[in-house]
């Protein structure tokens, strides 16, 4: 069964958002990086820009394909995760961890509010599986 | 599971692709290749009848012997790559690609002339299982009493896996040693276990079942060609460096005059091997770049787990084809640096 803890909020297309405070750290889940295998190459947009909701900011590719990775929310990014250029793998073994992606000042912090909550979430991978 | 011709296979299993990879370089994977095609050529025409379809020559093989062909088209393109196996001089089974086993029953059947031949489509018959890697020949004397030493590469015997009548044929599409058993369909399971229970799978040494993904990167690697992807009705055998399987002096085949032609003229372009120098992951399809042209495609392009690179294959104007020729990949909109390598990428020590 994947992780799925309770302080975060996920998107339909399996990333997480941290808050924390005006800032909001996204990664992918660990029912993401358990479907997709192996992470070995990480894609990542450059500090400073801007994303609308439901954007594609980069993409994470295993041996066999490449998938995009959306922004939840609107924001700018104020950080990546530099360590997923040498390291992707630590998407696997740590996703809601050392495997996030980027942090981001949120357009609208009232926006989180719109995403599912981890029981929900846990909801829609099941559904999803079926 | 995808869907693959019709076949429910897996991608990979739970050791996941790296893993499965790795261990098949190291000590021994197990792949279920039961998708595979087989076509019963019988009759006392089977050699030349065979030999006039394929490129490679079947009049060279002994009994007992197996060889790497294609089924030509008369421009000398590609309507499928196939192994030869010789059971006897009046009985011969071609085993072919999965997605194209309908087409090429079909080709075969409507360019069956004259010959005193019959064609039987047993591909429902028999399964087959790959057990490839450097611990493939010790694992599998535990389970036969073939002297599986003296099955020499590219040869086969008759012979029974631990109570399962199969062939046992020293072929295969990874780099490695290895082999490859075809047995009655009933019995895939028994066998697939058998197998894996002498392999220790389930130890860090042992034998690890592996998928489709697995297939793929150690085929690349190892610089084979994939039908559909390096090979197909668009591509001629010497476009794809598969030259040394034109055997244009054995006498008429389909496609010979045309192989012939261009062998003379010599080709526009070349199928080469590339690695990534910039940071990315050239993918199927996507375009190559040179001099700020867009001068060809990616027809396999992965990760490469043992070499530890992103590698591919690419057509590219026989002008640019050379070995060190700086490229470029258009991966998804941003071009990334790529260069010509020496193919096969990789060669197991022997």
């Amino acid at each position: 069964m994947a992780n799925v803890p309770e302080d975060l909020h996920y998107s339909k297309d399996h990333e997480w958002v941290r808050v924390d405070g005006d800032q909001a750290i996204i990664g992918i889940t660990d029912y993401a990086q358990n479907s997709l295998g192996d992470v070995v190459y990480v894609e990542l947009p450059k500090a400073g820009e801007e994303f609308g909701a439901n954007e594609p900011f980069g993409s994470v590719e295993s041996v066999k394909a490449v998938s995009e990775v959306f922004t939840p929310i609107a924001g700018t990014v104020v950080k990546i995760n530099e360590a997923l250029a040498d390291e992707p793998e630590i998407v696997n073994s740590d996703p809601y961890g050392q495997g996030w992606m980027i942090r981001v000042k949120m357009s609208n912090p009232g926006e989180v509010d719109s995403l599912l909550t981890a029981a929900e979430y846990e909801d829609f991978t099941k559904a999803e599986a079926e | 599971m995808v869907d693959f011709g019709g076949w429910d296979m897996p991608v990979q299993y739970p050791a996941g692709t790296i893993e499965e990879h790795l261990r098949t370089r190291a000590h021994a994977g197990l792949f279920d290749v039961s998708h595979m095609g087989e076509i019963e050529v019988r009759g006392r025409d089977a050699i030349a009848f065979v030999n006039r379809l394929t490129s490679n020559d079947v009049a060279k093989l002994a009994d007992g012997q197996a060889q790497y062909t294609a089924l030509t088209t008369h421009t000398g393109t590609v309507v499928d790559d196939l192994l030869v196996y010789r059971i006897a001089g009046d009985h011969l089974l071609l085993v072919v690609n999965a997605g194209t086993t309908e087409k090429d029953w079909e080709w075969i059947e409507s360019n069956h002339t004259g010959e005193m031949v019959q064609l039987k489509n047993v591909s429902a018959d028999y399964c087959q299982l790959a057990l490839q890697g450097p611990d493939a020949e010790s694992i599998l004397r535990k389970l036969t009493e073939v002297p599986i030493q003296d099955i020499r590469y590219y040869t086969f015997r008759p012979g029974s896996v631990d109570g399962v009548r199969a062939v046992i044929s020293r072929t295969g599409y990874t780099g490695e040693d290895g082999f490859e058993i075809y047995a009655p369909a009933a019995r895939a399971e028994k066998l697939w276990n058998q197998i894996l229970d002498a392999g220790n799978t389930g130890s860090p040494t042992g034998v690890l079942p592996c998928g489709l993904a697995a297939r793929n990167t150690l085929r690349l690697e190892a610089g084979l060609a994939l039908y559909g992807h390096e090979i197909d009705e668009t591509t001629t055998l010497l476009e794809a460096n598969l030259g040394w399987i034109c055997k244009l002096d054995k006498g008429d085949f389909i496609g010979r005059d045309a192989l012939a032609r261009q062998k003379e003229e010599g080709v526009k372009r070349k199928l080469v091997g590339f690695e990534m120098t910039g940071r990315g992951i050239a993918r199927d399809d996507h375009e190559v770049v040179i001099g700020g042209q867009r001068l060809g495609k990616v027809t396999s392009g992965s990760p490469a787990p043992f070499l530890k690179k992103n590698i591919g294959f690419a057509y590219a104007p026989v002008e640019f084809a050379a070995v060190g020729q700086e490229i470029q990949i258009d991966v998804r909109g941003r071009l990334v640096d790529a260069q010509i390598v020496k193919t096969p990428f990789y060669k197991r020590a022997k």
